[in-house]
Parts: C-alpha cells; structure tokens; sequence
C-alpha cells in the first residue's frame, strides 16, 4: 500500500516535472490541458478510473466561439440506452471557468438516445469535457479545445426590460415527428438571467449576486426522463436539447428550481404524429 | 463610393499652421517629436488625435471612425463621434472610445468655437462610442455640462462598464486613464433641447441596436445622428434586438431628413445606408426563424447562414456569426 503510494507520487512528480518543463516552452498549453483538470478531476471524481469516451459519447463544440456566453455544445450517445446498460450521467466541465463544472444529466433508458446538447459561458481558452458515467458505474470522457472568453464576467443580457419580465417562463418544443415508441428530440427552455456573480454595477460598485438554475426535472407521466443540477456556467435562458420516448397520451412535465428558492412548474400534451 | 475606406495615406489633414499634410505625415512629424523628448506616448495616442473632423451641414462636425477592428495602433478611433455648435454653445454628440479621443474632440471643438460646451450626450453603453467622456469630467462635476443619455443607460453602463473598461485599458497601457461617467440628465422618450437657436431633438427608442439607443436630430440642417441604429460600410451589431430594430428602421425610414449620420462609415442623404441594413436584418430573421422552425440548432443555423450577406459589409467574419447566435436567442423566445 505505502509502496503503491510512493509509486503514485513518483509517477506524479514526474509527471509534475514533464507539465513544468513543457511549460517552459508552451506556458499557454500546459496550463490549459492539465494544471486545471488535475484538481477538478481529483475534486469531481477522485481516483476513479476514466476511460477514453471514444465510442461512447462525441462532443462537438465550436473550435471558435461566436459568443463566449452563449456556447452551443453537442454530446452524442454512441450507445443504446438500454435497460442493461445505459449512460446514468453526463457531466460537463470547462477547465479554465471559475465554476468549472457546468452541471451533471442525469438520463433514463426511457430516452432511447442519451444525446444533449446545451449553451453554456466560457471564460477562457479552455478544454471542455464530457464525462458519461455509465449505468455500471464506468467513466467515459471527451474533451475538445475552444477559444472564447469572458464569458462568465460577460455583461448579461441584451435587454432587461423583456428578460425579467420574462423570469420562470418555459417552453418544451417537439423538434421533427414525433412517432410512439421512437425516440424523439425536445428542446426544454426556461427564461433565466441565470446571473453568474461576476458581473459588478459599476454604478453601486456592487457585484450582481449570483442568481441561477439549480435544478431542472423533467418528466413522462411522472417518471423522470432528464435531470439537471448545475452551476454558473450554463448560459442564461437556459436551453436542453434531448431525446424521450413518448407514447399516446402523456404529459411532459418541468419542474425547475433556483438559487433564490423560487420554483416553476409547466406540463405538456405529447403530440404524436396521426397513426403513429 | 459606398464605403467610407479612405486609403490612410491620402487622408488630407488642415494642420493648425493651415498647411496640408497627408495624416501619415504629421503622425510621423509628431512621433519624431516625442520620440525627441523621450514622451512616454505611443503612436497610438497620436493616431486617435490625428484624425480629421469634417463640417458636413452647417455647424455640425464629424470624425469618422475607421471602418477597422478597435487596436492600439489606430487609438480604437472606430465610431463616428463629433458636435453641433449652435448660436450659444455646443452639443457633443459622443467622445469616442477613450480619454485621448474625447480631449481631441474637446480640443477641435475650442479650434472651431469659443461657445462652450453645454451637453455630452451619448448615443448607447458601446465603448467605442462613450468612454471619451472622462475629457469633460470637471465640466461634468461642476454641472456646466449635462451628462445625457437613454434613461436605461445608467443600468447598461452599470453593468457593462467595468467590462468594458478591462478591454480598453487591454488594448494600450495609453488608455490607463480611461473612465466612463454615466449619465444625469436621462431622456424617457423625447427631450428637446436648444443650443441657441438650434433646437435638437433627442429620442430614446426602444431596444434595437441595444436597449439603450439615442438619436439627435437636427431641425436646422435636417441632419439626422442616428449612431449605431445605422452602419454604413461596417456590419450592424445586433446586442439588443433584431425585431426591435427593424422596428425602428422603418419608423426611420418614414422621417423626413436630408442626411444621416451613422454610428459607422460616411453620411448619407439618400435611404441607401437604411435600406441596406433592412435587407440584411430582415433576411437574417427570416432566416434564422426558418431554421427555428425546421428545428436546426444554433451551430446548425450559424452554418447554414454562414455567408448570409457576405460581400456586403466591411469585418463580416468577425460578426456575422455572433449576430447570427444573437437573433437565435431572441426568435426562439417569439
């Protein structure tokens, strides 16, 4: 055991000194691939092994944000989710971000595809991760290279009038035909300054308390299908992408708390397509 | 010709001495003389200082802005700012992008007039438009001059200027002094406001360009400022909405003025400029609601209407994509 240790520490300070050295000559890229992860991952997941999510999940993410506030990302299962085994959790984590877990998804077999795609801010050069636990307790991960920042410090919103009037709406949009059975995609939104906390009223000289989502629930007639629970960096208006598996007659329903206590609640009528 | 892109060399300058000069000229002349003494000012500074005002209607000046991303090199001299002298005193109609940038305005206008400056008004929170104004900050403090601005400007600059701010004072150690001073005297609608037998007409619209957009117009000369509810030449940045904005493009479109003032490129008397906007804009909601529809995603939709006005306006690639996530955002919501 203290052996193994030793080792470990030795295996670390070596790799400790390769990270030093190459920094010497690529500061920038040293830092952004591993000084960050290596507390973030021993933080999130301790020892516990992660494998190379190749095959299993792929995340896109654009190389060059348009907008660092508003980061389209993309993660697709390569999986089935079957009842066997399927992907649990989905974490996603921004390397270089002052909150750098973004938040983990929880998924269900009843989604058929455990595919997600989701906004979020990103504050520096950073690697962005995806970390698929599967329903056996393995760790899958991906990560990517974007260039964006500011991100998280980003003054919020465009135009205040309309978005606080608009605090707690949601909408559940049906993308394509939906067919019984099938697995069909959904796109859950819910309006949200989703305030990080760095951004300052010059004015007061005060910081803009964080105020953001906490918690996301969705569910099919009462069984969960899509769960979330993050921090700072999801963009605001906060928007899901996903995939369910209706049948005739269900309910779609949202449920989706904040950091100030409050809670918003909507249903919907699943339509399905005439014979389907 | 269209677009406002005077090659540098050829930008003719009226010295002081009443000398012609190209601008590269005395920006070398100057550049030797502080290099003589040593003077910690880059060339920066300098470029900012250099560029020429020009009397387009009867007592109404303009600098334009280079149709240029914001560098050290050329001072982040990229908006249009300038100023209106009535029979009593003068009205600036924003101070560009820095404190070096306000004090050469401030500076032309005392070359120009001996009237004083009764208002600084800013036309929204963008930082190449109204972070000059710490050049009139004693006049400000002292309350000879009315700080003016959209009633919502306060929130906007309350929010954003400390952003901005960092990226300014990024840009060039020169810009260190650099403030931004939020406004006292707010416009809710309509504020006229009179410089001596002139009478200008301030209007605060609703969100388009940002949500704090301010125009000025001139009774006298029919000179409408609209700052950056228009670009000419350079691409309209949409930051506050593009329903809004054509809103408010075709209510502009139905005044009866004899010139524009955009926030970017050259005075127009004719609707091109407005039009041109229009086309893009509204092609642009028409395009991304589709994509809505048909249930695209944002990275689907940037690509898809990824040349979507291409080779009609200046620095394109550097926001086309953004204006593109912008109007995603915002139509999803319709």
């Amino acid at each position: 055991m203290r052996r193994a240790s030793t080792a470990r520490l030795g295996l670390a300070m070596t790799f400790m000194l390769a990270v030093a050295l190459l920094g010497a000559v690529f500061p920038h890229a040293a830092h952004a691939a591993e000084d960050a992860w290596t507390d973030i991952r021993a933080a999130v997941f301790g020892d516990r092994e992660i494998a190379d999510g190749a095959g299993v999940i792929a995340l896109e993410t654009p190389y060059r944000a348009h907008d660092a506030a508003v980061v389209p990302i993309s993660v697709t299962a390569l999986i089935p989710q079957t009842t066997e085994r399927y992907i649990a959790k989905l974490t996603l984590i921004i390397d270089e971000n002052p909150a750098p877990v973004v938040g983990t998804f929880g998924f269900f077999p009843e989604n058929g595809i455990a595919s997600l795609s989701t906004r979020v801010r990103v504050n520096a050069y950073t690697n962005i991760r995806a970390v698929a636990e599967t329903s056996d307790g393995r760790l899958f991960m991906v990560a990517n290279y974007v260039k964006a920042a500011g991100g998280c410090s980003a003054p919020a919103g465009k135009d205040h009038a309309t978005a606080m009037a608009r605090l707690g709406q949601m909408r559940m949009r049906q993308i394509g035909d939906w067919h019984a059975g099938e697995p069909a995609q959904a796109q859950f939104m819910v309006s949200h300054p989703n305030y990080s906390g760095m951004q300052t009223d010059q004015v007061t000289q005060l910081w803009i308390p964080a105020d953001y989502v906490r918690t996301i629930e969705l569910s099919m007639n009462g069984k969960p299908i899509l769960t979330f629970d993050g921090d700072i960096s999801m963009s605001e208006n906060p928007s899901v992408r996903f995939f369910v598996k209706p049948k005739e007659g269900e309910k779609l329903t949202a449920h989706v708390t904040d950091t100030e206590e409050r809670s918003f609640s909507q249903s919907w009528n699943v339509k399905l397509e005439p014979g389907s | 010709m269209g677009l406002h892109r005077t090659g540098r060399d050829d930008l003719i300058e009226r010295s002081p001495r009443g000398l012609f000069r190209t601008r590269r000229q005395v920006l070398v002349g100057l550049a030797a003389t502080a290099g003589g003494f040593a003077l910690p000012i880059s060339t920066a500074t300098l470029a900012a200082a250099a560029l020429p005002f020009a009397e387009i209607a009867d007592g109404i000046f303009v600098r334009y802005g280079l149709q240029e991303e914001m560098s050290a090199e050329n001072g982040a001299a990229i908006a249009n700012i300038g100023f209106i002298v009535g029979e009593e005193s003068v009205a600036v109609i924003d101070t560009g992008t820095t404190t070096q940038q306000g004090a050469a305005l401030k500076a032309e206008i005392a070359r120009i007039t001996d009237r004083p400056v009764s208002h600084v008004i800013a036309t929204h929170v963008h930082l190449d438009h109204c972070f000059g104004h710490g050049a009139f900050a004693d006049e400000i403090g002292a309350g000879r001059v009315a700080n003016v601005g959209h009633h919502r400007l306060p929130q906007a600059l309350g929010e954003r200027g400390g952003f901005y701010l960092e990226r300014i004072r990024a840009l060039s150690p020169d810009f260190a002094d650099t403030r931004f001073i939020p406004p006292t005297t707010l416009v809710d609608t309509v504020t006229i406001i009179d410089l001596g037998n002139r009478r200008l007409t301030l209007r605060a619209w609703p969100t388009a360009h940002t949500d704090n957009d301010l125009s000025v117009e001139d009774a006298r000369t029919g000179t409408l400022w609209t700052a950056d509810l228009l670009f000419a030449g350079r691409i309209p940045v949409i930051d506050g909405s593009v329903t809004g904005w054509l809103s408010v493009l075709e209510d502009l479109a139905g005044r009866n003025v004899a010139r524009v003032v955009p926030g970017h490129g050259p005075v127009d008397t004719t609707a091109t400029t407005l039009q041109r906007e229009r086309t893009y804009l509204a092609a642009l909601r028409e395009g991304v609601r589709t994509a809505i529809d048909e249930g695209l995603g944002i990275n689907e939709t940037v690509r898809r209407l990824a040349d979507l006005g291409r080779g009609d306006w200046l620095l394109f690639d550097a926001v086309h994509g953004r204006n593109v996530v912008a109007a995603y955002t915002e139509l999803e919501w319709e």
